[in-house]
């Protein structure tokens, strides 16, 4: 494969993740290469980077596809550790070697020093994740064996050990024990990834392991490292959103016409009215009642979007929150302004419990009970979010009731974080309930902001 | 010209003004110069973005000309206006007739020039600073593409005015908006994040230099466990600096949990984060 070869094969690859990468970027890109030449890796590495990559999200994608595409180094590492001296087939994987292994990797856990952590995982992979006696074709290498035998929970333990013998408080080196040995997991699964791209080709590989970027990632596809990420974009999203609508809602609405600052500004421009200038319109403000369904599948998405629509709550007069799995119970209390994100999160989980009596999402129950107890949210002015799959186990659905809400408030939306597809499968009730109720597909972070944005 | 002749020259001759730039930084800054396009730089608030083009400015001797954008930023505070007061006081003093005077109100004697168009009407060496784009309007964007791809501005009194010689272009942004993809694809990205610890040390060191080698490395550590917690906004560059500078200014010479609390509010600035961090660090 030639250079301009794989050159255009890595932007195909990127553009096949979601990355929007034009023709006068991909000439950028070899002009700029020109310009610095190819003597090093990190170079060539941020010179792709300055030139196709455009949002700060989108780096995550574009270094796992770098790394396929410019692999660090093909086949087997130098081996320098000690405990592969001496005849290497006896060695390797002895227990002894894999003893000195771990500690040399919790040593430099302990340290932080990416370059030797990136080294013991291409050791690590190539020691232990080797899987030989397959057929050709089939992938030879498995992080997840390599992972296994290293034992990556007895790296956790000994790594908090070590950082609280330097002085470091539990929580803290437990936290930062999982993040360090998290990153190194990734570092193996990485190396994996590369040792198998080189025998059955980068685009491959591409297709099958790159995951999308955090906006485009389907919530109920979460795994607990990206819940931890979404949580930290949460804010900044929430402040972003929040800054937009105000400056949308300032533009749209012009009053009357200011017919004193008119013609103070006339002044300038001779008494000619030129620019004329307007009385700001009274904001209209739509109260918000959220419902949402806390029930295990749809629980994160319930409390992200119940997050985001708290930190936007000066867009709306007053917003009330509601979480049911089978009963109902009000959460509104929990939010309070300027509270942290963390505790909010946990309190909410621990308030769901109220919101279960036989643990079985029960949505018909669920809204007959809303209707019973809380109708006095329920005003003309207010606009009704309901949240969930939908699926409520086959149990009746008291359509009477949904029906009932919907009268008495002013709009209505539900938000089914499921695909469309698989809408009126099973269980699913989907399409009864959205003949009452509009239903609106929200999958992930950039479905859901573009929902907020359009409620507000 | 060229502002630098290869990406370890730029390292140094930012490092030489006082900027202690990473590979990247350094890289792209050769680049925005080699192949004369613009940078956006994009990360949170307090990591050196706008320092970036200050010293480039530094390093080249080149004189800086800021654009600061804010909401209601129009072409008349960023492009150029004709000075109608002049203009009216011509017409009225003067006793030729319209067909002459009309010609003549339209010229260069008329035109007051704002950033953008001063930036690329100069002809010694400039960088061109549009500091938080974000902030603009949807149509100032618009405004910024002629500017940006081809460096000349259209005047339709006046004509086509095209670049003496082409600034050095560093657009910033703390992402409050979504730019456009057109504004996108004619710059280079740069995302600047929180310094690895030894940068940071040096860049504290650097700042503040009468403070002791061990607290700065205390301080350092501190700020790097401070951002690993989830706060609201994650004390930068900036912060540690000002840290520091509070330091030096209580002369305090050990950095312990008493310390630590005393000054928290230089480093954090919303009460939760403030409260968590006491908590998670035993203060």
């Amino acid at each position: 494969m030639s250079l301009l070869d794989r050159h255009i094969a890595f932007l195909e690859a990127l553009r096949a993740a979601g990355l929007p990468v034009s023709l006068s970027e991909d000439l950028d890109a070899v002009a700029a290469l020109g310009a610095v030449g190819w003597s090093s890796r990190t170079m060539v590495r941020d010179v792709y980077a300055a030139t196709l990559v455009k949002r700060a999200s989108q780096r995550p994608t574009f270094d796992a596809l770098f790394e396929l595409y410019y692999p660090r180094l093909v086949g087997a590492p130098e081996v320098t550790s000690e405990g592969a001296e001496g005849d290497l087939s006896t060695s390797v994987d002895g227990p002894g070697a894999l003893a000195s292994l771990q500690e040399e990797i919790v040593a430099a856990l302990e340290a932080d020093d990416t370059d030797l952590l990136r080294r013991l995982a291409a050791e690590a992979v190539g020691r232990l994740g080797a899987m030989p006696g397959r057929g050709p074709g089939l992938s030879s290498w498995s992080s997840y064996t390599a992972l296994r035998r290293l034992g990556a929970d007895d790296l956790v333990a000994r790594l908090v050990e070590a950082l609280r013998a330097g002085g470091w408080t539990e929580e803290e080196a437990q936290r930062t024990a999982e993040r360090r040995t998290g990153s190194y997991v990734e570092m193996v699964e990485a190396d994996a990834r590369r040792r198998i791209a080189e025998e059955k080709g980068p685009g491959h590989i591409a297709r099958v392991t790159v995951r999308p970027t955090i906006e485009r990632l389907d919530f109920l596809h979460m795994r607990r490292a990206d819940l931890d990420d979404l949580r930290r974009e949460l804010y900044p999203l929430a402040r972003r959103l929040a800054t937009r609508l105000a400056r949308e809602q300032r533009s749209r609405h012009r009053g009357p016409l200011d017919f004193r600052r008119t013609v103070r500004a006339s002044m300038a421009s001779g008494g000619v009215p030129i620019v004329t200038h307007h009385r700001p319109k009274r904001p209209h403000r739509s109260e918000l009642v959220v419902l949402c369904d806390v029930s295990g599948s749809v629980a994160n998405f319930a409390s992200f979007t119940l997050m985001l629509v708290f930190a936007l709550r000066e867009v709306f007069t007053k917003v009330r929150a509601f979480t049911f799995v089978d009963d109902v119970t009000e959460v509104t209390d929990r939010f309070r302004p300027g509270g942290d994100l963390v505790e909010t999160m946990t309190e909410l989980v621990a308030a769901s419990a109220y919101a279960a009596r036989m643990g079985r999402t029960n949505y018909g129950r669920a809204f007959g009970r809303f209707v019973e107890q809380h109708a006095d949210a329920l005003t003309p002015k207010t606009s009704l979010l309901i949240l969930g799959d939908a699926r409520s186990n086959y149990a009746d659905l008291q359509l009477p009731a949904l029906r009932e809400m919907v009268d008495r408030t002013r709009h209505q939306w539900w938000l089914n974080p499921e695909v469309r597809l698989q809408w009126d499968t099973g269980d699913s009730a989907a399409s009864r309930y959205g003949a009452l109720v509009p239903m609106v597909e929200c999958r992930n972070l950039t479905q859901l902001t573009e929902f907020v944005r359009h409620l507000a | 010209m060229t502002w630098f002749s290869s990406p370890s020259d730029a390292l140094d001759r930012l490092s030489a003004t006082g900027y202690l730039a990473d590979e990247a930084t350094a890289t792209t800054a050769y680049l925005a110069g080699a192949l004369e396009k613009p940078v956006l730089i994009e990360g949170p608030a307090g990591v050196g973005k706008t320092e970036l083009a200050k010293a480039v400015a530094r390093a080249n001797d080149a004189d800086l000309v800021r654009l600061q954008c804010y909401e209601g930023l129009d072409e008349a505070r960023a492009l150029y206006e004709w000075n109608y007061k002049k203009q009216l006081l011509r017409i009225q003093a003067s006793d030729e007739s319209w067909q002459e005077a009309h010609d003549e109100i339209f010229s260069e004697e008329f035109l007051l020039t704002r950033p953008l168009l001063a930036a690329i009407r100069r002809e010694r060496p400039t960088v061109l600073l549009i500091d938080e784009v974000d902030k603009t309007d949807v149509e100032v964007e618009g405004l910024l593409l002629e500017v940006l791809s081809d460096f000349q501005v259209t005047i339709p009194e006046l004509g086509t005015i095209t670049a003496v010689r082409r600034p050095f272009v560093v657009l910033t942004s703390n992402a409050a908006r979504e730019l456009s993809e057109a504004v996108k694809r004619r710059c280079l990205y740069l995302h600047l994040d929180y310094p690895v610890a030894e940068r940071e040390r040096a860049i504290v060191t650097q700042h503040v230099p009468d403070l002791a080698e061990g607290v700065v490395a205390q301080l350092v550590e501190v700020v790097a466990r401070l951002r690993e917690l989830e706060l609201k906004k994650a004390p930068s560059i900036a912060e540690s600096v000002d840290w520091a500078r509070t330091l030096i200014a209580l002369q305090i010479d050990s950095l312990d949990a008493a310390a630590i609390d005393r000054t928290l509010g230089v480093v954090l600035k919303h009460v939760s984060d403030q409260n968590r961090a006491r908590r998670e660090l035993r203060l």
